[in-house]
């Protein structure tokens, strides 16, 4: 299991997107190979503060910005990667990815395979989701397991800076194409962090809070809300187990699974919508694993089945938080008790209110 | 024609990879009724000359990247032709190991990049391989193969922009055979300035409009030369015929989108008699001899070859 980046003291504390910059760096630093690349990659802004100062120090033929042209920028970086360099083509919200489809779904995830292990893909995509402040209806999509549905794709999700940097690094080095989901109101959020350059693995899941009542997995943004949701329930005596599954594709079912064993309850939170999303293979992974003739409970949250508003009220309505999630968790894991919410001065945003303009 | 340039060694060289294409092609029609060939084929008959032409001026280690009708492109380049009969049977010893078939053939060692059934998918991934080869510094150059349907393709006029604006080593090859599938240019281009369109990125052009393959040789030769000394792209357009239905083995003239007097006016100038016609008959049947020896071997290569293992199914959907 991966280490745990709350317990490592080693690290000085780093914002989750100073941890994508520095990641960056020492990517580009080690490997003349690499490339970072994107529409707005080198302006003043630096894609939120995440590519600033990589310009200044690499050059701008290792760090340049791009025409609006996303499928035919990703085609080059497939052309990139096929070539033996290692391309990591940067997109400030996640949305744009439905740009560059046809590229990353027909060309990236099956060249190896479809030109019978000729050629690697070694491309990194860094998408951010972006959220609140009216991002509404094309800046806040998570469309990650658009990308899980497709074989030869890799997919993760890291929902803290330790993460962020480890999960990075691993992608920028393995030779498959991967989809690197960010998140915006990440990015201030701070953990501890080596400084030294080091991996997270793809494929395992971290049990982020050990409990016995109820498993809750917690996909990117939503992985601090449902171990705030844990807290809360604790004063009600529900001991929450939360996992955070990092890596989407590939999948740790193993992990997720055996704590479902226990608990006989899971809860998953995503950042997308539940139908067809990383939700509901998760949940059927798990009770594929573990039949369906013990009691277990199975359920998802996400977001609400509507395109995103932009009214501060609307999505507040839209968006799972730690106090909906404790309140589901609880009525699964006290299902003949009276229903609970936590009261309303619970909760309150365990992070900076995120205040635009982007 | 341009006769008077071309050497006897030039003459018979182009004749040889020709007849090697034309000949491979008739030879995969011919067995199809057998449905021995398990993949779509969309041949190249009656469009030799681009690929011949401008692979004939490429540099062996310069790349080529192609497309769905790509047996042409690949055997021009030197793609090896018994792996690639293994691909179409769909056999383990296939050049894409019988995972892609006649629409994916690659052959990385002959510098032959992957082919794609979606159009116009492979020009931006030619770009970007080129984006590596200018950063190698060698002045090696993609030749990026594509019909006239990916002209329209978005995809296309951002990979003309990006690869002028960073000044990448890619000559742009529009095989022009007048077909989307089979709908004509008339019907799905607003104007037919092809060249004078792609001229307003800055990239040089040329349009060869008969067909003759000495005539897109020497064009090609003139692009690669400014692509290698000015690190600009450039842009050829092809004017080609194709002979054969859009897929498949055989003819569909009267299917009434396209007259068959079309095909004899392109078949009057057919490449492959016109240049075999040049030779001394010795030399040629020479020439002949020897293609139709590689032919028949990789024929039973294909044939003898083991299917691939069930174990195979699964095997490169990741590299590691």
């Amino acid at each position: 299991m991966p280490a745990d980046p709350h317990a490592n003291g080693a690290g000085r504390n780093l914002r989750y997107v100073d941890a994508i910059n520095e990641a960056l760096a020492q990517a580009l630093g080690a490997d003349p190979r690499v490339f970072v690349f994107g529409l707005d990659v080198d302006d003043h802004k630096g894609i939120q503060g995440s590519t600033k100062g990589l310009p200044q120090r690499f050059g701008a033929d290792r760090v340049f910005g791009t025409p609006l042209s996303e499928e035919a920028m990703t085609g080059v970086a497939i052309g990139a990667a096929m070539a033996g360099l290692r391309p990591v083509h940067v997109h400030i919200r996640m949305d744009f990815l439905m740009l560059c489809m046809n590229q990353l779904v027909n060309m990236a995830a099956k060249s190896r395979y479809m030109y019978g292990g000729s050629v690697s893909v070694p491309l990194v995509v860094r998408a951010i989701i972006g959220k609140s402040w009216g991002q509404g209806a094309q800046h806040s999509q998570g469309l990650h397991s658009m990308f899980m549905h497709v074989p030869g794709l890799k997919v993760v999700a890291p929902s803290n800076p330790y993460d962020a940097k480890g999960c990075l690094l691993q992608a920028i080095r393995d030779d498959d194409p991967v989809i690197f989901v960010e998140h915006r109101l990440l990015y201030d959020t701070e953990a501890p962090v080596p400084e030294a350059a080091f991996t997270v693995p793809f494929g395992r899941a971290r049990i982020c809070r050990p409990g016995a009542d109820i498993t809750i997995v917690g996909i990117s943004a939503m992985l601090p809300e449902c171990l705030g949701a844990a807290e809360l329930l604790a004063k009600t005596g529900i001991d929450a187990e939360v996992i955070d599954p990092i890596s989407l594709a590939p999948l740790d079912i193993d992990t997720i699974a055996g704590s479902v064993e226990r608990t006989r309850r899971l809860l998953v939170v995503d950042t997308a919508w539940t139908m067809c999303g990383a939700s509901a293979e998760i949940v059927a992974a798990v009770a594929e694993r573990l039949g369906t003739s013990g009691g277990l409970s199975l359920q998802r949250m996400g977001h609400a089945p509507a395109t995103c508003p932009t009214s501060p009220w609307l999505e507040t309505e839209y968006y799972p938080d730690m106090r909906k999630i404790a309140a589901r968790a609880f009525a699964m894991a006290r299902p003949s008790a009276a229903a609970w919410v936590p009261p309303a001065d619970t909760g309150a945003m365990t992070r900076k209110p995120f205040r635009g303009p982007f | 024609m341009a006769q008077s340039e071309t050497s006897p060694q030039d003459v018979a060289r182009i004749y040889a990879a020709l007849y090697l294409v034309r000949r491979a092609e008739e030879e995969v029609a011919r067995i199809y009724p057998t449905d021995k060939i398990k993949s779509p084929v969309h041949l190249s008959i009656g469009q030799e000359a681009v690929a011949v032409g401008v692979c004939d001026a490429l540099a062996v280690d310069d790349v080529v990247s192609g497309t769905y009708r790509g047996h042409a492109t690949y055997l021009a380049k030197g793609g090896d032709l018994d792996t690639m009969m293994a691909e179409l049977y769909g056999k383990a010893t296939g050049c894409a190991r019988g995972k892609g078939g006649s629409m994916h053939l690659i052959d990385m060692t002959h510098n032959i990049l992957g082919s794609s059934a979606v159009v116009g998918s492979t020009i931006p991934v030619a770009a970007g391989y080129a984006l590596a080869l200018k950063r190698e510094g060698r002045s090696r150059v993609v030749a990026s193969f594509f019909g006239d349907g990916a002209v329209e393709e978005g995809v296309f006029a951002e990979t003309l922009n990006f690869a002028a604006l960073r000044g990448l080593p890619v000559l742009f090859v529009c095989e022009n055979n007048g077909l989307a599938i089979h709908t004509p240019v008339s019907r799905r281009w607003a104007g037919t300035a092809l060249c004078e369109r792609v001229a307003t990125y800055g990239i040089d052009t040329a349009r060869i409009e008969d067909g003759d393959v000495f005539a897109i040789r020497d064009a090609a030769e003139r692009a690669l030369e400014r692509i290698r000394s000015t690190g600009q792209p450039a842009f050829l357009e092809c004017l080609t015929y194709r002979w054969k239905e859009h897929v498949g083995p055989g003819e569909d003239y009267d299917a009434g989108y396209r007259e068959r007097a079309e095909l004899l006016r392109w078949q009057a100038r057919d490449p492959v008699r016109l240049v075999g016609e040049r030779l001394a008959p010795d030399r040629r049947r020479q020439i002949e001899t020897g293609i139709e020896l590689r032919i028949a071997h990789a024929i039973a290569f294909a044939e003898a070859s083991p299917p691939p293992a069930a174990d195979q199914l699964l095997r490169d959907v990741h590299a590691g």
